[in-house]
Order: structure tokens, then C-alpha cells, then sequence
């Protein structure tokens, strides 16, 4: 891709390194590079804030922020369909940075919940919850490591394999 | 050996439907020498069709044509049924129950009932009985006809070490239509869990892979997949003469017909009667007692999850691994009619569970629990619904299919007796899991209808339902009702076995009316 970043820079309060292109889309990259998104609809501190929205519903220390990058992506996707996604998720992280006078991100953690929680009911908000449980929790590479083991058919199922392998049950 | 049938034949049965009603009875009418054309709206799919992904399998499998869902329903999802050859069947998860002998007569053994609409089957447990026990032998059904019982797997172990704190005595691993050992061409379970996605070896019966293919291998049966039927016709006399079709690509045809069953699961079932109005039947063939789309059952359901002091992996092994049965009798002293079953019942995966465990919650608390899924156990509360005449499915009166049919209104609310029995319920369910020392217990509300029943009910008087105790309509004696919709109570267990043991019933009945000409 060949454009000129608009924006780039550390993100404050998120870790994670953001270039923004002209025409819309933008880059967001683990401050080590371990990991890229990009996207291609939503700008960069739309992308930015999703991803730590997405964190902020279903924190789990023990998954990098790359799992999370997912749910932005499949949201960048909808959004690029369907103008009317954009626009909701673009108002919708208005509506949470104008809640406090800050940018949402940069709010303390508390904070964040209760402006997430004033939002709630809406449509937006539906939005990426659901997009969130979709993406982060159907992603093979994450649900393992909460210990839901997926396809089995190809394994011979469970049958010797641990169906019945449990151990603490009281004899009585 | 698959046959294909003209049009203009008007020689042969038409069965709408190909799940546990329709397939089953196609088979035993193709069996006992009746040529039949089975219409089933979706598409045929194979055994390597089935993967092991719930959210992949939910969108090949389900009925996801549009209906709005009132009252107690989720508005965009008021059922979780299937939309493919072998129906439900390919989803279900194999719980085959018979019903008790008191839930044939629910009027005489629970009294009037305010706001129900009580009526006695005009069938008994005992003239059932024989059906019972083919459809049993028919299916492999554990636990029946020497068939031994599947092995239970962790999340049945957790339930029946609490139910045996508690105090229950009737636990074990279930009368399941899952093979424990090879039987009738298909192998024993392996333990896959993902029943409810589709059986990828099919361990499991479902018409999809026995009903169908040996209605086929008679050279008397031709199924149209993809083939949505949007009307029956009917001449002067009274009499259905065939159904329009659309085919996939949305061009209508006419198949004639000497007799018509509908097996389209009970929201469709209603739809199509309400839908084949005339000048003859202006409120819908056979509802001339105003019955049709009426009285829709779903059984009170409910779901319990536990998080355990240890490791379950609930998902692992057959979904409904297991049931305590203490609760299923009638004993008005627990503060309702009916009684209810405890089945285990994993989740349905990581996203599943995250979903469904507390509806709309989020944040670090939940995450936590969330965290602890290879902990959880889970069971699934289900039992019977008293029918209610405002409980039902209408036709919108404005919004249509992609084939210019009216989409379907489902509307249900639970009756105060449903709200009693689903309280019981979780707090017997809690009680198991907390006996072992669960560390937080959640009380799911229903999901989306898989059992549904009662819009077209059974009544021994035609003033009282829509047909009789063959499924033969009222009002038209070559009209045939073969899905839950005939039943006249829900009953407390799962529907399917008793669905099966009719339409066997119903198809000796019409073979034998057929061969005498009386038709």
C-alpha cells in the first residue's frame, strides 16, 4: 500500500502504535510489531477504541491484545458493507469520548465501565458485544485456551479420549 | 431404487415434511406398498456435511426463513428448528421418552385449570403402547428391547453424584436414540459431543440417513428437496386434490395428491392450513372449530450451569448424556400440574456459553466466569406446558415470504402454572450442583423453541381440535396432521419419540383406508 500516514504515533493509554492513511483506513500495530490490523472503513482512533472496548467487555489477562484486534477487524468488515455500520460505530465511540469531556480510552478504568454501561441499551453497543462473543470466543486459538477443545469427529470424538475422565467427584 | 412421480399422478400420498413425523411416515407407507412424494423445503445434505462447529452448523441446518416472535418469544428467533431433509431430526438430541399415562388424560387428572385450555387425548398410553415400542426398536433406543444404555460422561457424573445428595432415585443415562453398539448399519457412539450440530457418523437416528433411504430403497418414494409448499387445494366435495410448490428457483407446480399429510413442524403446519383458506374453508382447511394455529405448546424449559470445584469439560461426550427423573410425576403439592425432567446439557461452545450463561452481561466479573468453562456443568429443565387457546401461530397480515406466502406470527406466553413448575425447577437443579459444592450457580431462560406442539390439536369431538386420534382431520377425511402439531398435551419429555410412535400408527391407519378404497 502506498499512502502517506496522516496520524502516527503511540496511542496514549493503550499500548499500541496507530498509522492512519488519508483514504480512511489505517494500521494498528502491537508496540513491538508482534501483530498488525488493518483496516480499511473506520479510522484509526474508531479502530483504537473498538479494540479496547472489546477488552474493556471480556478482559482475560491471558490474551494479547491480537485476539481483540480480530473483533475490530470483523467489525471493519460489516462497516465496509454496510455504511450505516460505520456511521454507528464512528457516533458510537463519539458518544462514549464526549461522556466524560476525555477520549474514552484515556479514561481510568472505572470510568470506562460507566460509560459503557450509559450506553448499554443501544444499538451500537449491541453491536460490538456481539461482535466481541463472536470473534474472540469462536477463535479456535482462544477458545483452547479456556479449555472448550472444538472438533473432536476427526480425533474419534472422546470415546477414548477423557468423556468420562473426571476425578474429584465424592465417592458419596 | 429412488422413484420419481408425474405431477399429474394423482395415484400417489403427499407427505409435507421429512423430520420425525414426515420421514417416519413416508417410510412405513412406502413399506406397507403406498407410493408417496415426499415435499421438503430444504436441502439434502450428506454425512460429510456435518462438521463439528455449532455457529457453522446452526446456519446450514436452521430454519431461518423470517417469523416474529410475541409474548414470552425472542422476536427474531422464536424457534430453533431445521430447515433440511430429515428435519429436526438432524438436530435433535435424541431423548426418546414415553409419556406418562396421566398426560393422555390431563383434564380428568389436573381438573380446570384457569386460563387452560384442557382437553384429554382421545388416544390412551395403553392403545399407544405397541407404536411405542416399534418406534423404540425402530430408532435403537437405549435402554429398551435389550438395547444397553450409552456410558455416561463427566456432566452426567456431576449430575447424578448431586442428584444422589440430593436424594433422587430415578437417574441414569436416559432412553437416548443413540446407538451404544452397532445397529441397523450405523456404529456406536463415539463420544463427539456436537449432537445437536448433527451426528457426523450417525450414531444418532434421524430419517435423514434411516427413514429416508429406505423409503427409497422400496422404488416407491420420491423426496423433492428444496421444494416449499405454500397451499393445498381441495375440490367441491370438500376433499384435498394436491399442493403448490415452489422449487428452488421459485417456479410453482401442482403435485395431485389422493391424500395429503403434513409434517411441517407446528409452526408451519398451521401456516399452511391457515394459508389454503377458500371460499369453502374461509377460515383455513380443516379449523372449523377455530382450533387451527391454536393451543401451542414448547414445554416449560429452562437451563442450569454450575461452576464445579473441578475440571468437567462438559462438551465432551453426548450432549444429553443423562436424566433424573424423580420430578416427572404429577404432584399438585410442589404448586403446579405436570412435572418436569432434568437432562444434562453442555453449551454450545466458548461463544455459547459466553452468550447464554447470564443474557447482556459483561465486564471483569464475567470474564471470570467465562474463565472457568472447563468447570462448568450444565443440565437442561424441561416439562410440561398447559395449552393455552391465545398461545399460537397467526398469519401476518401484511408481510410476505420470498415466495408471496404471509410470514408466520408465534405468539406464546407462559401460563402462571409454567412459571411455577420453571421456579421448582431451578431451584431442584441449583440444589444438585450445590450439593457438590458449586461455586456459583446460573439460571438460563429458555432458548429459542425446539420442542413445539399442539396447533393442530387431537380432540375426540370436532368441536374441540382440528383431528382425530389417527391425525386424520375433522372436517376432511384424506387431510392428515403427522407432526407435534396433533398432540392434545405437551407432556413433560421430549416430543420426538411420541411424534415417531404416530405417524407409524397413522400410516398402518392409512394404508389400510387407502386398500379399502375409502379414500
Amino acid at each position: 500500500m502506498k499512502a502517506k500516514p496522516s496520524r502516527r504515533g503511540f496511542l496514549r493509554g493503550t499500548g499500541l502504535v496507530a498509522m492512519g492513511f488519508a483514504t480512511g483506513g489505517t494500521i494498528i500495530c502491537a508496540a513491538d510489531y508482534a501483530w498488525a490490523l488493518s483496516t480499511t472503513a473506520i479510522d484509526a482512533h474508531t479502530a483504537e477504541t473498538l479494540l479496547v472496548v472489546a477488552r474493556q467487555l471480556f478482559p482475560h489477562d491471558r490474551l494479547g491484545d491480537q485476539y481483540y484486534a480480530s473483533v475490530v477487524d470483523a467489525l471493519d468488515k460489516q462497516a465496509a458493507s454496510d455504511p450505516a455500520v460505520r456511521k454507528l460505530l464512528t457516533d458510537g465511540v463519539g458518544r462514549l469520548d464526549s461522556a466524560r469531556g476525555i477520549v474514552w480510552v484515556q479514561l481510568s478504568n472505572r470510568a470506562r465501565d460507566a460509560a459503557l454501561k450509559s450506553v448499554e441499551n443501544s444499538e451500537f453497543f449491541t453491536t460490538v458485544r456481539t461482535a466481541t462473543i463472536n470473534n474472540l470466543y469462536a477463535n479456535p486459538l482462544v477458545y483452547r485456551f479456556f479449555g472448550f477443545e472444538g472438533s473432536s469427529v476427526e480425533h474419534g470424538g472422546y470415546i477414548h479420549r477423557g468423556f468420562d475422565d473426571i476425578g474429584w467427584l465424592p465417592s458419596s | 431404487m429412488s422413484k420419481t412421480f408425474e405431477l399429474k399422478d394423482d395415484s400417489v400420498v403427499v407427505v409435507i415434511g421429512s423430520g420425525a413425523g414426515g420421514g417416519t411416515l413416508s417410510n412405513e407407507l412406502t413399506q406397507r406398498g403406498v407410493n408417496v412424494v415426499c415435499l421438503e423445503a430444504g436441502p439434502r445434505l450428506t454425512l460429510s456435511d456435518i462438521v463439528n462447529d455449532n455457529g457453522t452448523m446452526f446456519g446450514r441446518l436452521s430454519w431461518l426463513d423470517k417469523r416474529i416472535g410475541t409474548g414470552d418469544l425472542n422476536p427474531g428467533l422464536p424457534l430453533w428448528v431445521c430447515k433440511t431433509v430429515g428435519g429436526t431430526t438432524v438436530h435433535w438430541a435424541g431423548a426418546s421418552l414415553r409419556f406418562q399415562d396421566h398426560e393422555f388424560r390431563v383434564r380428568t387428572a389436573y381438573g380446570e385449570i384457569l386460563g387452560a385450555n384442557l382437553l384429554d387425548w382421545p388416544i390412551t398410553l395403553q392403545e399407544l403402547e405397541p407404536y411405542y415400542a416399534r418406534a423404540e426398536d425402530k430408532m435403537g433406543v437405549t435402554g429398551t428391547h435389550g438395547i444397553s444404555r450409552l456410558p455416561g460422561n463427566n456432566n452426567f457424573k456431576v449430575m447424578a453424584a448431586g442428584a444422589k445428595r440430593v436424594g433422587y432415585k430415578e437417574v441414569h443415562t436416559g432412553n437416548m436414540a443413540i446407538n451404544s453398539e452397532d445397529r441397523d448399519g450405523r456404529p456406536a457412539c463415539h463420544q463427539i459431543g456436537f449432537c445437536m450440530s448433527g451426528c457426523a457418523i450417525g450414531a444418532k437416528w434421524s430419517t435423514l440417513y434411516t427413514e429416508i433411504p429406505k423409503a427409497e430403497s422400496t422404488g416407491r418414494f420420491e423426496i423433492r428437496p428444496e421444494s416449499m409448499v405454500v397451499k393445498i387445494n381441495h375440490d367441491d366435495r370438500g376433499r384435498v386434490t394436491g399442493v403448490v410448490y415452489a422449487d428452488k428457483t421459485g417456479a410453482l407446480h401442482e403435485q395431485k395428491a389422493r391424500a395429503v399429510c403434513v409434517a411441517g413442524n407446528s409452526v408451519e403446519t398451521p401456516r399452511l392450513l391457515l394459508n389454503s383458506e377458500s371460499s369453502k374453508f374461509p377460515n383455513g382447511l380443516a379449523n372449523s372449530s377455530g382450533q387451527v394455529g391454536r393451543n401451542y405448546l414448547r414445554h416449560m424449559t429452562g437451563t442450569v450451569y454450575a461452576i464445579m470445584p473441578g475440571r468437567v469439560n462438559f462438551d465432551r461426550g453426548t450432549q444429553m448424556a443423562g436424566i433424573i427423573k424423580d420430578e416427572s410425576r404429577h404432584d399438585p403439592s410442589r404448586g403446579f400440574a405436570g412435572g418436569y425432567e432434568m437432562e444434562t446439557l453442555p453449551g454450545f461452545g466458548l461463544a455459547g456459553v459466553a452468550t447464554n450463561t447470564i443474557p447482556g452481561a459483561w465486564g471483569a466479573e464475567y470474564a471470570k466466569v467465562i474463565e472457568m468453562y472447563d468447570h462448568f456443568a450444565g443440565m437442561w429443565l424441561v416439562g410440561e406446558d398447559l395449552p393455552q387457546a391465545s398461545n399460537g401461530v397467526i398469519l401476518h397480515a401484511t408481510e410476505k415470504d420470498q415466495h408471496g406466502m404471509p410470514i408466520p406470527v408465534v405468539h406464546f406466553k407462559d401460563h402462571p402454572n409454567d412459571i411455577a413448575m420453571r421456579n421448582h425447577a431451578y431451584k431442584a437443579g441449583t440444589a444438585v450442583y450445590q450439593a457438590l459444592g458449586a461455586s456459583q450457580v446460573f439460571e438460563l431462560p429458555p432458548f429459542p423453541n425446539t420442542h413445539n406442539m399442539g396447533t393442530c390439536r387431537q380432540s375426540e369431538k370436532a368441536r374441540d381440535g382440528v383431528c382425530n386420534k389417527y391425525g386424520q382431520a375433522h372436517d376432511i377425511p384424506n387431510l392428515f396432521i403427522s407432526d407435534g402439531s396433533q398432540f392434545t398435551s405437551g407432556g413433560a419429555e421430549n416430543p420426538t419419540l411420541t411424534i415417531v410412535a404416530l405417524a407409524i400408527r397413522q400410516a398402518e391407519y392409512l394404508a389400510d383406508q387407502l386398500s379399502k378404497k375409502e379414500m
